[in-house]
């Protein structure tokens, strides 16, 4: 079997402050990631785009062909020794899950195809079980789609109301005003940890509790929070957090829904079939036990296990090393954009993740983004799934540079100087 | 497969975003709504959120006495102003631009003809020679760049629309299903 170690910087046990060291630490990051190697119309690539999606680095591709070279078999099912050794990784990959989420216990980590299908997942079966005509979920303005359409297709379905937290200019929740939304009716809060569009870190530890001293369980959207702060869903004391395995230096097609145990145990299944049954008669089925319940059908298995690999990674370089990085290069960009004459900054949030939403003179951010383009610069243009944000602003769209381990001061400057390009271009006209 | 020494390589942006384009995207000419419009047709593109309204009134032989009642008159008629309202890029907005001023004088049937050139010439790569597109050849070079193909074509596929549900509204038959394709 061929050597699957990941292969990542080591942890250094000491606190990391000063930038030359985060610095150091990361410098190499680039060579675990053979995307790199590519130039991209003749420049290197500069991937800003990694709140779209992350590279993978080549423990993670190793693992997807070893998977498919060495132990490729269904899972749970057989006797033989290839579905013994892919059942034992499967599995091996939800313990991984538990530790990098700090998860009780593994029965509480399901697999599910990403984020969207999480929260899809909650609002099915947790809403089938507690959601009436007339009750309340409490989501807010800074939502991606996915956590608002299934809840607006759940009060359809119910006739329950969606309420929603507003947001001021800078992008921050008016957190004050759960109090005033809160009612004897609400049954669930659902909150994203980190705004894609915006980079905005909500405080949902205070907001957990505060929702808890209500009775009101809370959903956490963890898709942009997982791959760049330490989550521990024991100290959240959140109901459910969900994250995307692509997002996370992981491959598509696999994500993670947490569930404290007891909403696992009482909640319906979501899809109905195999694996997720004990017995099953013309008449009735009896459903499996937890997590196996939600999780019908074959699974994605070679990219489970290669998630647990790129969790692996992650938690092998730290955290909060990358926590730090990533702060840093936010910093260094936000300087460095906001010196470029009629660039604004859409987002402006005391409390960020590594992502910055922009506006260039008047230049649609689709010209922005083609023109960048042409110097090796990745970015995203758009709406960014995020509509009722788009609304808030005024704005159809926006250009946004998002980091992750690989990215770097080089990144920064190939940005900057493809912007003064766009600016040339346009050449200062309206 | 690509292997890691392919050179993804550069099409001249600057071919796309000619001068034409940037004066037509940033300071485009009949921008603005019309209240007597005879038909109207929408478009939009949910990738990027470009949205359009396009506003048409033709112009029809007054000296004949039942000058709007004929559907000889209808399909004689020509297109005698063309507006536009609506949020877009620069490549969007400069196609629109230079649309209101491309059809100008036009049938409907000839608008319809010059429109489905014009998507042809921007999505369909030739050697054969392009019929005359006058100005609108400016934006042959987003055929390099397909993620801007819809940009470029977004006001057309509207003007079409509008075109379409005029002549539905007025019952006016077309030769040859010319709407075959749109």
């Amino acid at each position: 079997m061929i050597n699957n170690t990941v292969i990542a910087r080591p942890a250094r046990a000491e606190a990391i402050q000063n930038p030359k060291e985060l610095l150091d630490c990361f410098v190499n990051t680039r060579e675990d990631f053979p995307i790199f190697s590519k130039k991209i119309r003749g420049y290197p690539l500069a991937y800003l785009d990694s709140a779209a999606t992350t590279q993978k680095p080549n423990c993670v591709i190793n693992t997807l062909t070893n998977t498919y070279s060495n132990t490729n078999a269904n899972i749970h099912r057989g006797v033989h020794y290839l579905s013994e050794e892919a059942t034992a990784q499967y599995e091996k990959a939800r313990q991984t899950v538990q530790r990098f989420i700090n998860a009780k216990s593994s029965k509480e980590c399901v697999f599910v195809r990403g984020t969207t299908e999480a929260i899809n997942l909650v609002a099915h079966s947790f809403g089938q079980m507690c959601i009436r005509e007339n009750d309340e979920i409490i989501i807010s303005a800074l939502e991606h789609h996915s956590n608002i359409v299934p809840w607006q297709l759940l009060c359809q379905r119910t006739g329950a109301k969606l309420k929603v937290i507003p947001m001021n200019t800078q992008g921050e929740l008016l957190v004050e005003v759960l109090e005033q939304l809160i009612t004897p009716k609400t049954k669930l809060l659902a909150i994203t940890h980190i705004s894609n569009a915006l980079g905005t870190i909500n405080p949902i530890a205070e907001m957990i509790q505060f929702a808890h001293n209500f009775g009101i369980p809370v959903l956490i959207d963890g898709a942009q929070s997982a791959p760049h702060l330490k989550i521990d869903v024991q100290a959240l004391d959140c109901d459910f957090f969900t994250f995307s395995s692509h997002k996370t230096y992981g491959p598509t097609g696999i994500g993670v829904l947490y569930a404290k145990e007891h909403w696992l145990e009482k909640m319906p299944p979501y899809q109905g079939g195999g694996e997720m049954i004990l017995k099953v008669t013309l008449n009735e089925s009896l459903y499996n036990d937890i997590p196996y319940k939600f999780e019908a059908g074959t699974p994605a298995i070679a990219e489970t296990i290669a998630l647990g690999t790129a969790l692996d990674y992650l938690m092998t370089i730290g955290l909060e090393k990358i926590s730090a990085y990533e702060t840093y290069l936010l910093k260094e960009a936000e300087l460095a954009l906001s010196s470029i004459p009629g660039l604004k900054i859409i987002g402006t949030a005391k409390h960020k993740a590594a992502s910055i939403a922009f506006l260039l003179d008047d230049i649609h951010p689709h010209d922005i983004g083609s023109i960048v383009d042409q110097k090796g610069v990745a970015i995203r243009t758009g709406h960014h799934c995020a509509m009722p944000i788009m609304d808030f602003f005024g704005i159809s769209s926006t250009a946004r540079a998002s980091f992750g381990i690989y990215n770097n001061l080089q990144d920064i400057e190939q940005l900057v100087n493809a912007l003064y390009e766009v600016k040339k271009i346009f050449q200062g006209k309206k | 497969m690509m292997d890691n020494n392919t050179v993804i390589s550069s099409a001249d942006i600057r071919s796309l975003y000619q001068e034409l384009i940037i004066d037509h995207g940033t300071q485009p000419r009949n921008c603005c709504s019309m209240s007597c419009a005879d038909c109207k047709g929408e478009g939009y593109n949910p990738l990027c959120g470009d949205q359009i309204s396009l506003f048409i009134k033709f112009k029809f032989d007054e000296a004949n006495p039942s000058f709007e009642k004929s559907e000889e008159n209808q399909m004689s008629a020509i297109i005698g102003q063309v507006t536009f309202q609506g949020k877009g890029c620069a490549i969007s907005t400069a196609s629109a631009s230079l649309l209101t001023e491309a059809v100008l004088d036009k049938t409907i049937h000839q608008a319809i003809e010059f429109s489905k050139a014009f998507l042809d010439s921007v999505t369909i790569k030739s050697d054969e020679n392009a019929p005359n597109l006058g100005k609108l050849t400016a934006l042959a070079g987003v055929i390099d760049f397909p993620a801007r193909i819809k940009c470029a074509t977004l006001a057309w596929h509207a003007l079409l629309s509008a075109l379409k549900s005029h002549c539905e509204a007025k019952q006016l038959n077309t030769e040859k299903d010319i709407y075959a394709d749109i």
